[in-house]
């Protein structure tokens, strides 16, 4: 933040200097989208994920509530990185986060009661989503606060997006509606198995078979390029 | 104060709102550990007394914080018994198994993050149930939460042998696995009350 940087190194213990720090580049945001986003790409926090995105409303309430947490404690942990012994780490953060989402917990119930119910035990379950221990242990815990901030930020983001295009292709195939407006006429039949558990494991399913398709396909393009490559050379 | 039957709160704890396949609790573990039929047997043992623990605590935690007026702290306290208890079983398993120790690897720690062991303490004191009755609900829970894994694993054992496309090679294939298994399990809807 304010401090100079010869400062801030002197301060810093030999350990970190292992860690360098990262500079912000717009990578530090976009990185969470899409390279690493958690639930696609890392397999992270799947419980509310499945659970919380039979509708797209649901979904992205469930989104907002844990990139909340998620950049709160990010900033947090981020603050206190030196201050925080390494034994209790693990224990710090998790009291740090479980704060953080009290804090939602309250505030969700403050602002629609609708939704507090439609979420049930998930808000209150966001303690123990992967996603965010993940976050404080491998990011906040050695990298400065600005660069915490945007890279919470971003993952929040990716988790968001993640939640949505569950939630969105849930409540189109399982309710024909959009953010529960209806989207097909009165003669629409809904696919109900989508908007009940089995549907969850389905569409997530999918999405994942469609990124490995697309992964396969890159893979075999290079591939294939770096081989005529080869022959021409 | 709730006044179902004990086995009415086992069956729906273990089958009909199995925690892992209806409720979406504890998926990590579920897709993580789910490889090996004899891995899955010992993570099934190690949730369930987790659970145990945690019910035990939990109770007597909700009872204390009721009594002082604290319940904002309920969550945070819940939390810290859970990361205890997780700690007492790693500890255990090292000092007893060391096979079985390097086998869990990073899962056992993890036990801690599991959704199922929280969601279990949070479910017992919305249901307000009593002593005994937190104790079935914990063994129904731990129960099906070790039938849903072992189903799981058995599965993931054959198919081990199958040839699959390599597009559907790893996650994706173990999450639609997971749906057909759901599906089967929703045949059991409306057999042990009709609550959630």
């Amino acid at each position: 933040m304010a401090e100079s940087p010869n400062r801030s190194a002197s301060v810093r213990p030999p350990t970190l200097a292992l860690n360098p720090q990262e500079t912000l580049t717009a990578d530090t945001f976009i990185r969470g989208l899409w390279k690493e986003n958690p639930v696609f790409v890392m397999l992270l926090g799947m419980c509310p994920v499945l659970a919380v995105t039979n509708t797209s409303i649901n979904a992205l309430g469930m989104g907002l509530a844990t990139t909340f947490v998620l950049v709160g404690s990010g900033v947090l942990v981020s603050l206190l990185r030196n201050w925080i012994p390494k034994q209790v780490r693990i224990a710090s953060y998790i009291v740090i986060i479980a704060t953080f989402v009290t804090v939602v917990d309250y505030g969700i119930q403050a602002i629609s009661l609708e939704l507090y119910a439609a979420l049930g035990a998930f808000i209150q379950l966001i303690v123990v989503n992967c996603v965010i221990l993940g976050r404080a242990e491998a990011y906040a815990s050695k990298q400065r606060l600005h660069t915490t901030l945007i890279n919470s930020l971003g993952m929040g983001a990716g988790f968001t997006l993640a939640l949505l295009s569950l939630g969105t292709v849930r409540e189109i195939l399982g309710n024909g509606s959009l953010f529960g407006v209806p989207l097909f006429g009165e003669s629409f039949q809904p696919w109900v198995i989508m908007v009940l558990p089995p549907g969850g494991f389905f569409v997530l399913g999918t999405w994942l078979l469609l990124f490995n398709w697309l992964r396969l396909r890159k893979e075999r393009k290079a591939m294939q390029q770096s081989g005529v490559a080869a022959n021409a050379g | 104060m709730q006044d179902e039957s004990l086995y009415l709160i086992f069956l729906n704890a273990a089958v009909v709102n199995n925690f892992v396949l209806a409720l979406f609790l504890g998926i990590c573990p579920f897709l993580g550990v789910s490889a090996k039929k004899e891995t899955a047997w010992n993570m099934g043992l190690a949730v369930i007394f987790v659970m145990l623990v945690s019910s035990v605590s939990a109770y007597g935690i909700n009872w204390l914080l009721t009594e002082l007026d604290l319940l904002f702290l309920r969550l945070i306290c819940y939390i810290a018994v859970i990361a205890s208890a997780v700690q007492l079983v790693e500890m255990l398993v090292k000092r007893y198994s060391p096979a079985l120790f390097r086998s869990l690897g990073i899962f056992l720690p993890l036990i801690t993050t599991n959704c199922a062991i929280l969601g279990l303490a949070l479910f017992q004191t919305a249901k307000e149930y009593d002593f005994v009755q937190s104790l079935v609900y914990a063994l129904g829970a731990g129960g099906g939460f070790m039938l849903a894994l072992m189903l799981m694993a058995g599965l993931r054992e054959k198919l081990e042998l199958a040839r699959v496309p390599s597009v559907s090679q790893g996650a994706a294939m173990s999450l639609m696995l997971a749906g057909l298994l759901s599906l089967a399990f929703m045949g059991f809807a409306g057999l042990g009350g009709s609550h959630g």
